[in-house]
């Protein structure tokens, strides 16, 4: 004979408004990191916006080129990676790769990676990978004028890169007094 | 500089072997160590050059363990690129060294109060870039200072917000609130847009931790929003990106907007708009045809999908969303289609959305099926088990079925714990959640956890409509020449303990049963022939015609002798058992297992930990027809039933959780666990499920205090509540106090009956005089015939006595019989009687047949004597599943598609007494808007058309 049965599924109180403790969703998520590799898994730049141990980020990032690595062209460009959820684009031969926790805007974040090569690219000139290479320090410094602790700065291009050109400025006031025999350790 | 480090050297540094990049790099270490070691004092370009080459050796990923100091001293440097290389060299190296945090705070502090704003923004940026505990503690009550500082300029403001916002996501006590916050908030109404954005980053981890504080924000949030979704994409110039409008500001408000409730109908009103224009944009056509364009776009209209299911309160808005979503679930972009799955499951949960959402199930199946990526496909999962309910569950469960045949292997285990969760939830008919699981396990065994087939097991001992069916179904299953290990345990449990149900079928009689199983215990693990042994000893009890099979088998070497400790116990014992025991003996020890007390599905528990508990958590909310469920009806579970344990995996059949005992009988060893008297577990503390707790409590309340009263009249009285329990079914506990504990097992075939009662010593103290008698009323003698056995009169602490009740139904009767119980307590005499459920309909036999051959009965019993009618308020929620659980745990058969009107009910059956039987129809007609239900009983006697019409009626 049938017996009806207690329930097996505890049903949760519905979410009261003006509480946020109770609502699951994290409305203050955060860019982990951002990484530059290149189609050989070469790792060209590395941005970590919260604290990790040197050991662990080798890990994760071993373990994230070769996820992404493994991807074919037409596939989406947003992957669950761990408990983080992976925005990725493709520019020439470098991966431009974002972690992002779960509830962030996966789209916006796909454009702060194309805003970001098109900073690299005004400032550069056609910007290629050996130019990150040879100008890594220029390619951080255009970055942190753009992110902070992994969010946008400011979203302005003009602001931007006027905040490098004067930067750059300032480095040309400083060299230009070298002579080449101090250049060559002599004076 | 570095180019002239890498064309400087002979070798290229790019694309030569590994080898010799680490011959030139150590070279190179080598040569900077002693430039930094040597006598000679190193000026600052040299001192940059060199801390600037190993930055770029450490982000080639070598280890650097020298350069720190160097670097330290670049950051008092009053030359601007050198200090701009400490600072990246401190940014990238070094985590918290607490000696040189110390050096690096005082060159910040220096920095930060230069009032040079590229300076500044140099030492906010490794401030936020190190984000310590020691930064914080350095600078958290300093920062707030220059962000609202009326003379900061607007690009040190951005950064001081977002350093802000770094140290407070770290150590968030050391960010002192203050009155700044409220100049905070103002920034929303910036000239400056870059401003505007960092800003409300900060302000909205702020406002989700404080939101009080920030309460005006809200409104602020609201008009800025307002002025960017209408403005002209030209309006707002730099801050336009592909014609968009400051999408990334957009989100941030949007985002903050979801911090708090609908705001205050004026506000609303507008926030409303806002929306309403985003989503009507999205129609529009699009002002470029680059994919940034598109993606800015979408961004803002995900954000405001978002906020609109935050809100959770304008119908139409969630309506207008999801059709949008729909139009995305097509799209030629993979990227819109991963993102409207996702948003799709939220807005399931949606009561005013989950319909709409339903009805793109035929889309998400086909995404299921085509989709090339495997993420993608797992969004269609899970947006599948959101959008699961009653109405479309066998078509779910089918379509993952499919699926899994091809499914990745990262997803398969996941796949098999939700097919198992709606199968099991959803369950209307019993033997389709039979069939699902033994399905699941043939396409997926080695991913069905343990939890799954424990599961299955539980449910199929617990309700013995399916028992028959799953031990056909198991047999069938087993023909197979290779099954699944998971299937052989299946199986092997089933038939163990129904195998009789079907020994009946020449097909399946008990030696063939036997040797299916036999057959695959050599290529099983050690622990599932364990389990196959004690099946084995179960079918010596359930047929004795194959006893000496198998002893051969337990008597082989290869048992005896096994060298598996376990296994070789397992079969000297059994061997021994099934040797020396009577019959009647071994009918009590390897008796049937009793029902599993209810608990939370340790399915679900796995699969919450698996995703984590707020995916599963908003995927339960979903689920809002609890009370509709089959399974959601609130009944106290039986606790304790019976005597007999079987040596298997039965104890985590419990569930994942210890269950702790209340009394100090010790833990039986898997050996000993046979013959040990399990009921030394029976106070132990079993949750009971969520709705049946005030229904079980106050039962027991009850009774106690009338125990002490010593007047069984009245224990009788409102014991007839307790009976109403037993009417659908036949196993429970029929009463609890402090002291004692009575559970119920019987079991009714025509017009006979067995009645087994447990009596459970709660207290650690003797029961002396324990005597139960059984009386019935001289009326019920003539009608109901009663035989039992005396019991011991010294129960022991801790300990629970058994005794059985012969039942034989002469004619139908009214009343129930009295169990009275006397005992003496620590010297007080205890007396308190109950009602036995021994009930007219518990000799009913359910009877089949045509709407023909129904209406032509029910018309041949049309005189008033012989139809009895009642209408009645419902007492449970009406639910369609339930009512026909209940028809059927009261005996009748439920006839489907016999009336015409199909949200009736009607049942037949015939009850069996020694001297007549009695045909019996049934219709039960409910009436939703009323809340009402009318039940109409035909039988050829009016006295059991009014007895079971007042019976059936208690239970709706």
């Amino acid at each position: 004979m049938t017996r009806p049965r207690g329930s097996s599924y505890c049903c949760l109180a519905p979410r009261a408004w003006g509480d946020p403790a109770r609502d699951p969703r994290d409305l203050c998520p955060q860019m982990r990191f951002m990484l530059l590799f290149s189609r050989q898994g070469k790792l060209r730049l590395q941005k970590w916006c919260v604290a990790a141990g040197e050991r662990e980020r080798r890990k994760m990032v071993r373990e994230l080129m070769q996820v992404v690595l493994a991807r074919k062209p037409k596939m989406c460009s947003f992957l669950e990676w761990r408990d983080l959820k992976v925005v990725y684009k493709r520019y020439a031969s470098l991966y431009f790769c974002c972690a992002i926790e779960g509830p962030d805007n996966e789209l916006l974040t796909l454009e702060l990676i194309h805003r970001y090569v098109e900073l690299l690219d005004k400032y550069f000139g056609s910007v290629c990978e050996l130019d990150i290479i040879f100008n890594f320090e220029k390619a951080y410094f255009i970055l942190d004028e753009f992110l902070m602790g992994g969010e946008i700065q400011d979203t302005s291009k003009k602001s931007v890169l006027k905040a490098i050109e004067q930067a750059d400025l300032l480095q040309e006031e400083d060299e230009s007094p070298r002579s080449v025999l101090e250049e060559m350790g002599l004076a | 500089m570095v180019v002239g480090f890498v064309v400087g050297g002979t070798e290229p540094l790019i694309g030569k072997s590994k080898e010799a990049e680490i011959k030139r790099i150590n070279k190179e270490l080598a040569n900077i160590r002693s430039k930094f070691k040597g006598d000679k004092a190193l000026d600052g370009y040299s001192k940059k050059k060199y801390v600037c080459k190993l930055l770029f050796i450490f982000l080639l990923g070598h280890d650097i363990d020298f350069g720190h100091m160097e670097a330290v001293n670049l950051l008092s440097s009053n030359r601007y690129t050198e200090k701009q290389i400490g600072y990246l060299f401190i940014s990238v190296l070094v985590n918290s060294n607490s000696e040189l945090i110390r050096l690096i705070n005082n060159a910040i502090k220096n920095d930060l109060a230069s009032r040079n704003p590229t300076f500044m923004g140099l030492a906010l940026h490794c401030i936020a870039n190190v984000g310590s505990r020691e930064m914080a503690e350095a600078f958290a009550g300093e920062i707030p200072k220059i962000l609202v500082a009326g003379d900061t300029m607007d690009s040190v403001k951005q950064s001081a917000a977002l350093c802000l916002l770094r140290l407070y996501r770290t150590s968030p006590d050391l960010v002192p609130m203050g009155d700044w916050t409220s100049r905070v908030v103002h920034l929303l109404n910036d000239q400056h847009l870059g401003v505007v954005t960092a800003a409300t980053s900060l302000i909205t981890t702020l406002a989700q931790k404080n939101p009080e504080e920030f309460k005006t924000s809200v409104s602020l949030a609201v008009s800025r929003l307002s002025r960017i979704v209408t403005s002209a994409s030209t309006d707002l110039q730099d801050y336009t990106y592909y014609f968009v409008p400051a999408p990334w500001l957009s989100v941030k408000l949007l985002r903050l907007l979801q911090c708090y409730p609908p705001p205050d109908p004026a506000v609303r009103g507008r926030l409303t708009e806002c929306l309403e224009t985003i989503l009507n944009k999205a129609q529009e056509p699009p002002k470029s045809k680059k994919v940034q364009h598109s993606n800015a776009k979408n961004a803002v209209l995900f954000e405001a999908i978002s906020l609109i299911i935050h809100h959770d309160s304008e119908p139409n808005l969630l309506v207008r969303a999801c059709n949008q979503l729909g139009q995305f679930l097509q799209h030629r972009e993979t990227n819109l289609r991963y993102l409207a799955l996702e948003s799709m499951c939220t807005l399931a949960s949606s009561e005013f959305s989950h319909e709409a959402v339903k009805t793109h199930i035929e889309t998400v199946i086909n995404a299921l099926k085509t989709e090339r990526d495997v993420s993608v496909r797992q969004r269609a999962v899970d947006l599948l088990y959101a959008m699961c309910d009653r109405s479309n569950a066998q078509q779910i469960v089918a379509e993952m079925l499919n699926y899994l045949e091809t499914a990745d292997y990262s997803i398969r285990e996941e796949i098999v714990l939700k097919v198992a969760i709606l199968a099991e939830k959803y369950a209307v008919d019993y033997t389709w959640y039979v069939d699902t699981i033994l399905n699941l396990i043939r396409i997926a065994g080695d991913y069905v956890s343990e939890e799954v087939w424990y599961r299955v097991i539980q449910i199929v001992i617990n309700r013995d409509d399916v028992q028959g069916y799953a031990a056909k179904t198991v047999f069938e299953a087993l023909q197979a020449p290779a099954c699944h290990e998971n299937l052989v345990k299946v199986g092997g449990y089933i038939l163990g303990e129904f195998g009789n149900l079907i020994a009946g079928d020449p097909r399946s009689s008990p030696l063939i049963q036997f040797n299916l199983l036999h057959s695959k215990f050599h290529l099983c693990s050690v622990p599932t022939r364990a389990l196959l042994l004690s099946t084995y000893i179960k079918f010596v009890n359930l047929f004795p015609e194959i006893k000496t099979t198998i002893q051969d088998v337990l008597r082989s070497d290869s048992q005896l002798k096994n060298a598996d400790v376990e296994l070789q116990q397992r079969a000297v014992e059994y061997l021994r058992l099934s040797t020396i025991a009577s019959t009647d003996i071994l009918a009590t020890v390897l008796e049937e297992m009793p029902p599993f007390p209810e608990r939370e599905s340790s399915i679900l528990a796995k699969l919450k930990k698996k995703k984590g508990p707020s995916t599963v958590t908003d995927l339960e909310e979903i689920k809002k027809e609890r009370s509709s469920d089959m399974n959601g009806s609130a009944e106290p579970t039986p606790v304790n039933a019976s005597n007999v344990s079987t040596p298997s995996p039965s104890a985590d059949l419990l569930g994942l959780g210890a269950v702790p005992l209340t009394n100090s009988a010790p833990a039986p060893s898997s050996s000993g666990s046979l013959l040990v008297d399990v009921f030394s577990d029976s106070s132990v503390a079993v949750p009971l499920a969520p709705g049946s707790e005030d229904n079980f409590a106050s039962s027991s309340d009850l009774a106690s205090s009338e125990v002490v009263s010593e007047e069984p009249a009245d224990a009788v009285h409102d014991a007839d509540e307790l009976i109403h329990k037993f009417i659908c079914k036949n196993n429970g506990v029929l009463f609890e106090n402090q002291l004692l504990q009575i559970g119920l097992k019987s079991e009714f075939r025509q017009n006979l009956g067995r009645m087994f009662i447990f009596y459970g010593n709660k207290t650690s103290t003797q029961f002396l005089n324990f005597t139960p008698t059984v009386i019935c009323s001289d009326e019920l003698q003539s009608s109901l015939n009663l035989q039992t056995k005396p019991v011991d009169p010294i129960v022991d602490g801790g300990a629970q006595v058994q005794q059985v009740v012969n039942i034989e139904c002469i004619s139908d009767f009214m009343d129930a019989p009295i169990l009275n119980i006397q005992f003496r307590y620590g010297g007080t005499l205890q007396n308190l009687s109950v009602k036995l459920p021994i009930t007219l309909n518990k000799f009913f036999q359910p009877t089949e047949m045509s709407s023909q051959d129904f209406f032509q009965r029910w018309k041949q019993l049309s005189s008033s004597k012989q139809e009895v009618q009642n209408i009645f308020k419902a007492k449970h929620p009406m639910d369609t599943e339930i009512t026909k659980a209940k028809i059927i745990g009261f005996g009748s058969a439920l006839l489907e598609e016999v009336d015409p009107n199909p949200a009736n009910f009607v049942g037949a059956g015939i009850i069996h007494t020694k001297t007549i039987q009695i045909g019996c129809l049934l219709r039960l007609e409910p009436n939703l808007q009323a809340q009402m239900y009318r039940l109409t009983l035909r039988t050829s006697k009016e006295a059991v058309s009014r007895r079971l019409c007042e019976l059936l009626s208690e239970q709706f």
